[in-house]
């Protein structure tokens, strides 16, 4: 029973998407680390992406909103920092969807193809990019500028 | 030493509480800084990447605050450190509180701090505080990427135009009395880094010994009480606002 609680809970949790990547829920991103329960409290703990993304604190808002919704009322958001995330920890389904989505997803920055032609050795554009995941890369053979998320 | 100022007496921190609230002033105070340039920056992608970075170093800030209000046990927040405390009680080094100037200026204090946190991410990586060690693993890559930016930028500038060269030794002259502060801890490695990009970059090292200190101390330039008065005011006029 207790078991079976903590599965759907861990799915609700899990379902929370990246506000300024939306293809990608947390755990995509892989920085949901745990799901927890004590008494009737809801324990959940992230990892932090780029020190400078702003979305963590919206995404910690949002698990709250979508404990509350399946009626959870005590809930705490933990931040663990140790081990340090890194975009290995983005699931092969994560990658696939950034690939959908138009943004390139992590890989050397020597092996980027572009996510619409695939063709390789793009022009980078700029290095820093509209998020902090992100540099603006442009495509050599069609011509299309496109984000890649950055290895880290 | 009677050349520090007297006033308010030295705050008195644990040493392990005192190292992370003189780290995390750094970026707090250095990201302020940077943000003076958003909508500013001589071109869109600098002023992004201006803003990211400056991101970056108020996120490593965030992080360290948290964790020093733990190890201290008083209950004081992130907010607590960052908006309810003196200038005196900053301990940040006096190079990142130093005007932002022209580009030149900004560039060659950004790289003379990304060379010093470089260096501090190594040994933190190695912390015996898992809080501390993650925000150095994380901030290793994040300041490697900042070096990536201030140290081309440095070349292109010192290896540059007439103009752009002047700007950047003009820079490296009046900035360089604050890097002992910075470069003490890792004199050789900091100076072996600094002067290599300084080669590339047809940029020579002032000979004027002369160097300020008493950052970590909370003695500081006139210009930190300015920038925590625009940082502060609007937590002081309203207490506690949230929005």
């Amino acid at each position: 029973m207790v078991t079976a609680l903590s599965t759907d809970l861990r799915s609700v949790v899990a379902s929370v998407v990246d506000p300024e990547i939306p293809v990608l829920t947390i755990d995509d991103l892989g920085i949901l680390r745990s799901v927890e329960t004590e008494g009737r409290r809801v324990i959940v703990t992230i990892t932090p992406t780029y020190s400078g993304c702003p979305a963590m604190r919206q995404i910690e808002d949002d698990i709250v909103v979508a404990l509350n919704r399946h009626g959870f009322e005590e809930i705490e958001v933990r931040v663990t920092h140790n081990p340090a995330w890194t975009t290995d920890w983005i699931s092969e389904e994560g990658q696939r969807k950034l690939a959908e989505f138009g943004i390139a997803p992590p890989t050397d920055e020597s092996q980027v193809l572009c996510p619409r032609c695939a063709a390789d050795r793009p022009r980078m554009v700029a290095r820093f990019g509209s998020t902090a995941c992100k540099a603006l890369m442009a495509c050599s053979s069609c011509g299309e500028p496109f984000d890649y998320f950055k290895q880290y | 030493m009677s050349s520090v100022p007297q006033g308010m007496p030295a705050v008195q921190l644990e040493p392990e509480l005192r190292a992370l609230v003189s780290h995390a002033d750094d970026n707090l105070v250095l990201a302020q800084r940077l943000g003076e340039w958003i909508s500013n920056a001589p071109d869109l992608e600098i002023d992004i990447a201006l803003g990211n970075i400056a991101l970056d170093h108020l996120g490593v800030a965030r992080a360290l605050y948290t964790r020093a209000g733990e190890i201290e046990g008083q209950g004081r927040s992130e907010d607590d450190f960052a908006m309810r405390r003196t200038e005196r009680e900053f301990l940040n080094l006096l190079l990142v509180e130093q005007p932002n100037g022209d580009f030149a200026h900004t560039v060659l204090r950004q790289f003379f701090f990304d060379v010093y946190q470089r260096l501090l991410w190594e040994d933190l990586s190695g912390s015996d505080d898992d809080a501390v060690a993650g925000v150095a693993a994380r901030g290793r890559k994040e300041s490697a990427y900042h070096h990536e930016f201030s140290s081309s930028w440095v070349v292109r500038l010192g290896d540059g135009t007439v103009e752009s060269h002047a700007r950047a030794q003009t820079a490296v002259d009046s900035l360089w009395r604050f890097t002992a502060e910075l470069s003490d801890p890792y004199p050789d490695s900091w100076r072996g880094e600094v002067e290599r990009v300084f080669a590339d970059a047809g940029l020579i090292r002032p000979d004027d010994p002369y160097q300020r200190s008493g950052g970590r101390e909370g003695y500081h330039t006139e210009h930190l009480g300015f920038l925590l008065a625009e940082m502060q005011w609007m937590d002081r006029t309203y207490p506690g606002m949230t929005w």
